[in-house]
């Protein structure tokens, strides 16, 4: 068993429409690591992201998740291994109801009913949401189609969590219950963001990603407090 | 993520691009309708009128290729044709299962409708990949089409792309869930009824979605002072050599069409 959870090496990749969005990335996360990704709009952290997962062609470079080369056979497991919380919930909640969403990842995977239903209670139970499986996920509201997003993700039993920008778009107090809602959860953690107070509270490793390289990378308290750094990148020093 | 491939515009420097979008979708109108028009079995017209289309496509600077490939958009009309080779009496020249004969005349009209379909379908494809999506709706607004359906076919191209960037999202979204347990012996993948259903909802949580969308935008409309009426700027004057080209590629189809009558 490696320690690493994900490392990266080398990779880079182009749009078809020929624009590049990620120059020579590596990056290595160890199990238990917690991680903010940060930069301009633009900067390639979707794009870098969305890779981990297997979702866009790996063009150059080497991914590996939990030891596993990522490849055509393997992405099966590497996608039950990261589980990514898109940024709009609305796009990861695809079915009528919420208990349907959350089992749709152990239905797909082939579990027998009574294994599904005990993953999509206990995914639920984490978030908090236990009361919430007849629900239409149409009618919650952002923060609670927040939570059913993560709870998705959580059925498959994922080792490593993928959240591109968690708190867009929620209002305080829903905010703040996503923060103690991911100090919660154990597993590994990667966190696209442009909130600086989040990544100060939650998450003590930063990376910054600027024109697709990765520009910084180190202990979030040391990134946060060189302001040359931050305003370098766009970014600015949270208060 | 963006649904760029819906767009056929294909940015050239042509003399074809060139040309005001007003002549270019009146002359395609005119020439598909003289292809309609022209009789059943008029075979020399339907080869001059190949002739232009080619040309056109020529001097577009596309390459043949790509109508070629685009115009297979006409095979479904083609397909609706089928019947009239059995359904036309005359001189049987084949005879088919079921009491069916194939006629002469029901052949020479299915070879005809094929070909005027496949020709005309090349002329709209020519429309679309020299003329921006933008210019053809002022095109048609200049042509006095009814405003509120040009309004609508704009808007519907705006947001055709709004709605395929959100699907693919979906999509992604579901990619991003379809794995594979740990757990040795079991099949991933589920049932077929299972992933009718889970597509079922996609689809419904699309249309919802597109809804809602849709009351948001007449509601950003009105809180811009729509008021049911669609104004435009007044669209720019054609040139005199965009006159003579019009009045040229008219003569030239109404030529066309006389021939056609006096070849039958």
């Amino acid at each position: 068993m490696t320690e690493l959870a994900i490392s990266i090496q080398n990779l880079s990749f182009s749009y078809p429409d020929g624009h590049p969005a990620l120059h020579e990335i590596n990056l290595d996360l160890c199990r238990g690591d917690k991680v903010a990704l940060v930069g301009p709009n633009g900067a390639g952290k979707s794009t870098l992201l969305i890779h981990l997962n297997g979702i866009l062609p790996r063009q150059s470079g080497q991914i590996q998740v939990c030891g596993l080369d990522l490849s055509p056979k393997t992405v099966g497991r590497v996608r039950a291994l990261v589980g990514l919380v898109f940024q709009s919930p609305d796009d990861q909640l695809f079915s009528p109801t919420v208990f349907e969403d959350v089992a749709y990842g152990p239905i797909y995977q082939g579990l027998p009913a009574d294994q599904v239903k005990a993953r999509v209670m206990q995914a639920l139970h984490m978030v908090h949401m236990e009361a919430y499986d007849r629900r239409v996920s149409h009618h919650l509201s952002v923060g609670e189609k927040k939570r059913i997003a993560i709870a998705t993700v959580l059925a498959m039993q994922p080792e490593i969590l993928v959240l591109d920008e968690p708190s867009a778009g929620l209002d305080p107090r829903a905010r703040r219950g996503l923060i103690e809602l991911l100090r919660e959860l154990p597993q590994t953690m990667i966190v696209a963001t442009h909130d600086l107070p989040l990544v100060k509270e939650l998450l003590p490793r930063t990376v910054i990603m600027d024109d697709g390289r990765v520009v910084a990378d180190g202990f979030t308290h040391d990134i946060l407090n060189n302001e040359p750094l931050l305003s370098e990148h766009g970014l600015e020093k949270p208060a | 993520m963006h649904a760029h491939f819906l767009d056929p515009y294909q940015d050239r420097r042509s003399l074809v691009h060139q040309l005001d979008a007003r002549i270019k979708l009146v002359l395609v109108v005119a020439f598909i309708l003289t292809t309609a028009l022209t009789p059943m079995g008029a075979w020399p017209v339907y080869v001059l009128l190949l002739a232009l289309a080619l040309a056109a496509e020529l001097v577009s600077e596309l390459g043949i290729g790509f109508y070629l490939k685009r115009a297979l958009l006409a095979l479904p009309f083609v397909l609706a044709a089928l019947p009239v080779l059995v359904t036309i009496p005359g001189t049987p020249l084949l005879q088919l299962p079921f009491g069916l004969s194939i006629s002469a005349a029901g052949l020479e009209r299915f070879l005809s409708i094929s070909l005027k379909s496949w020709i005309s379908v090349q002329m709209a494809v020519l429309l679309a990949s020299t003329a921006p999506f933008p210019t053809l709706l002022m095109a048609m607004r200049a042509l006095r089409l009814p405003r509120l359906l040009v309004a609508i076919i704009g808007l519907m191209w705006r947001y055709l792309f709004v709605m395929v960037d959100e699907a693919l999202r979906l999509m992604r979204a579901r990619e991003a869930r379809s794995s594979h347990s740990d757990q040795p012996g079991l099949k991933a993948g589920g049932k077929l009824v299972w992933r009718a259903r889970v597509t079922g909802g996609m689809a419904g949580s699309l249309f919802l979605r597109s809804l809602e969308r849709s009351d948001r935008i007449y509601n950003a409309m009105l809180s811009r002072g729509y008021d049911g009426e669609v104004r435009t700027l007044p669209t720019p004057a054609i040139s005199p050599g965009e006159w003579v080209t019009l009045g040229i590629g008219l003569a030239v189809l109404c030529s066309l069409l006389a021939l056609s009558q006096w070849l039958r």
